[in-house]
């Protein structure tokens, strides 16, 4: 909506952080905010002020597990219609992905959103579709929405939605790294508001700005951590407020609870994380794929699968390293050819990382 | 006129996308753009997202009316935006910044 490209007053932001003299460690969880740093040079030019930005789980593709890339495997040698966003079919799982099945003739679909999910179904009434839901906060309304309006009996959903918050609690609380600050998602907040990152700031006194995906958003939100940090301060900052409000958007928020309930869930690089997923409450429970095609998972339903051998998309996802110390990383990893989903994401750090990476 | 600049360099960032095999949809990425027309149910609207780029979108999720501007997420509007232009919003940033320094 705003050209937000303020040359003087970026240089502006930058030279005051620089008298500072900090040094500090924050971590963003959004692709797009990775996205907006790597390209725009910033995460170079804040690292000669002192300031570290790593990138948390903020990838909802990166984060979805090889057992669930393997539930939709299975789902599709079992002859159903599977369909997902577009970067969610080049992920391997532990056996190959969901595009390798499609050009062994399987019924793979690429969707823009849930909606065209449900259009497959209305169209083909003698086949069972299932829809690969994955998404933070920000997905999982539409989600809800499709589901709420009755969707024909042959559709239903894998559900891999998570949730931000309690990603950020857990990051804390294994302690890896010292995190001084968390710049929040932009988009989720506009679902979520700014009260769920509030127990963050109270608990574990970490500063946190919620911000928005321009250049200067990211410099700005940069300030107001360290303004914090130099006054003392861990609060929840809103830099995004022309697009997030403190109430979040409460129509969404009374959808995703009307059909989801919390659920513990395991994300990719991480252990199982206490009320992390969103279930589908069991008055949706026809639309649940897990529920509805049971006989058909059994057999993987108990099995634990691997991560790709020598992918550290794990530790990346926990801001521990960054793309460029793998040793798959430009090697055997690549965009066309991507050992973890890191890679195969437009929101994963490797995949920004190489793309940008050339042009320095 | 910030408005259909961003829209632009959206639209311009999306084709380049495309041109590089990025027509993969990204899973948090929002667009905005402008609400031109609402249907009878409801339901679904079509967004402008400029330079004639127009799609059907689920616009259940917000409160809207024609000439809005929304940010849209997989095929759904889901949250509508505050008009304040550029400007205001740089002046703001500079506000902020001056206090800092004072505080």
């Amino acid at each position: 909506m705003f050209s937000l490209k303020d040359k003087k007053l970026a240089e502006e932001i930058i030279s005051k952080i620089k008298k500072l003299d900090v040094k500090l460690k924050f971590m963003h969880v959004c692709g797009t905010h990775q996205d907006t740093l790597v390209k725009y040079g910033l995460d170079s030019l804040l690292e000669e002020c002192g300031i570290e930005i790593g990138q948390g789980p903020g990838c909802p593709v990166c984060v979805t597990t090889p057992k669930e890339i393997e539930e939709m495997l299975l789902l599709a040698r079992r002859g159903k219609i599977v369909a997902t966003f577009g970067d969610m079919v080049n992920v391997p799982g532990e056996t190959q992905s969901l595009q390798s099945m499609k050009t062994e003739g399987y019924e793979v679909r690429t969707v823009y959103g849930i909606e065209d999910a449900v259009n497959l179904a209305e169209k083909h009434k003698d086949k069972d579709i299932v829809f690969m839901a994955v998404g933070f906060e920000t997905t999982a309304p539409t989600t809800a929405s499709v589901l709420l309006n009755d969707p024909p009996s042959n559709f239903s959903i894998l559900c891999c939605h998570r949730t931000i918050p309690s990603a950020l609690k857990v990051i804390l609380d294994m302690g890896e790294i010292k995190i001084d600050g968390f710049i929040e998602p932009g988009h989720v907040s506009t679902i979520i508001g700014t009260e769920p990152y509030e127990f963050i700031s109270k608990d574990y006194r970490v500063p946190q700005v919620i911000t928005g995906f321009e250049p200067l958003d990211l410099l700005m939100a940069v300030w107001m951590l360290v303004q914090q940090i130099e006054h003392g301060k861990a609060c929840v900052q809103n830099e995004y407020a022309r697009a997030v409000n403190k109430e979040g958007n409460v129509k969404a928020q009374n959808v995703i609870d009307e059909v989801f309930e919390p659920g513990d869930k395991k994300w990719r690089g991480f252990p199982v994380i206490p009320q992390s997923g969103l279930e589908l409450r069991s008055k949706f429970e026809t639309y649940d794929a897990r529920r509805k095609y049971e006989s058909d998972l059994k057999e993987i339903s108990k099995k634990e699968f691997k991560e790709p051998e020598g992918c550290r998309c794990g530790e990346l996802l926990r801001g521990l390293v960054l793309p460029q110390e793998c040793p798959l990383f430009g090697t055997r990893c690549k965009p066309e050819s991507p050992v973890g989903p890191c890679m195969v994401s437009i929101e994963g750090s490797c995949s920004i990382e190489y793309r940008y990476a050339k042009k320095r | 006129m910030y408005l259909f600049l961003y829209s632009f360099i959206c639209l311009v960032q999306e084709k380049i996308y495309n041109v590089l095999g990025y027509d993969r949809k990204i899973v948090c990425l929002a667009i905005p753009g402008k609400i031109v027309e609402i249907d009878k149910n409801k339901e679904h609207g079509i967004v402008d997202y400029g330079d004639d780029t127009k799609r059907k979108v689920n616009i259940s999720l917000v409160e809207v009316k024609v000439g809005d501007y929304v940010l849209v997420h997989a095929g759904f509007a889901i949250e509508s935006l505050d008009e304040k232009d550029a400007q205001e919003t740089l002046d703001l940033f500079r506000e902020m910044l001056s206090a800092g320094e004072e505080g």
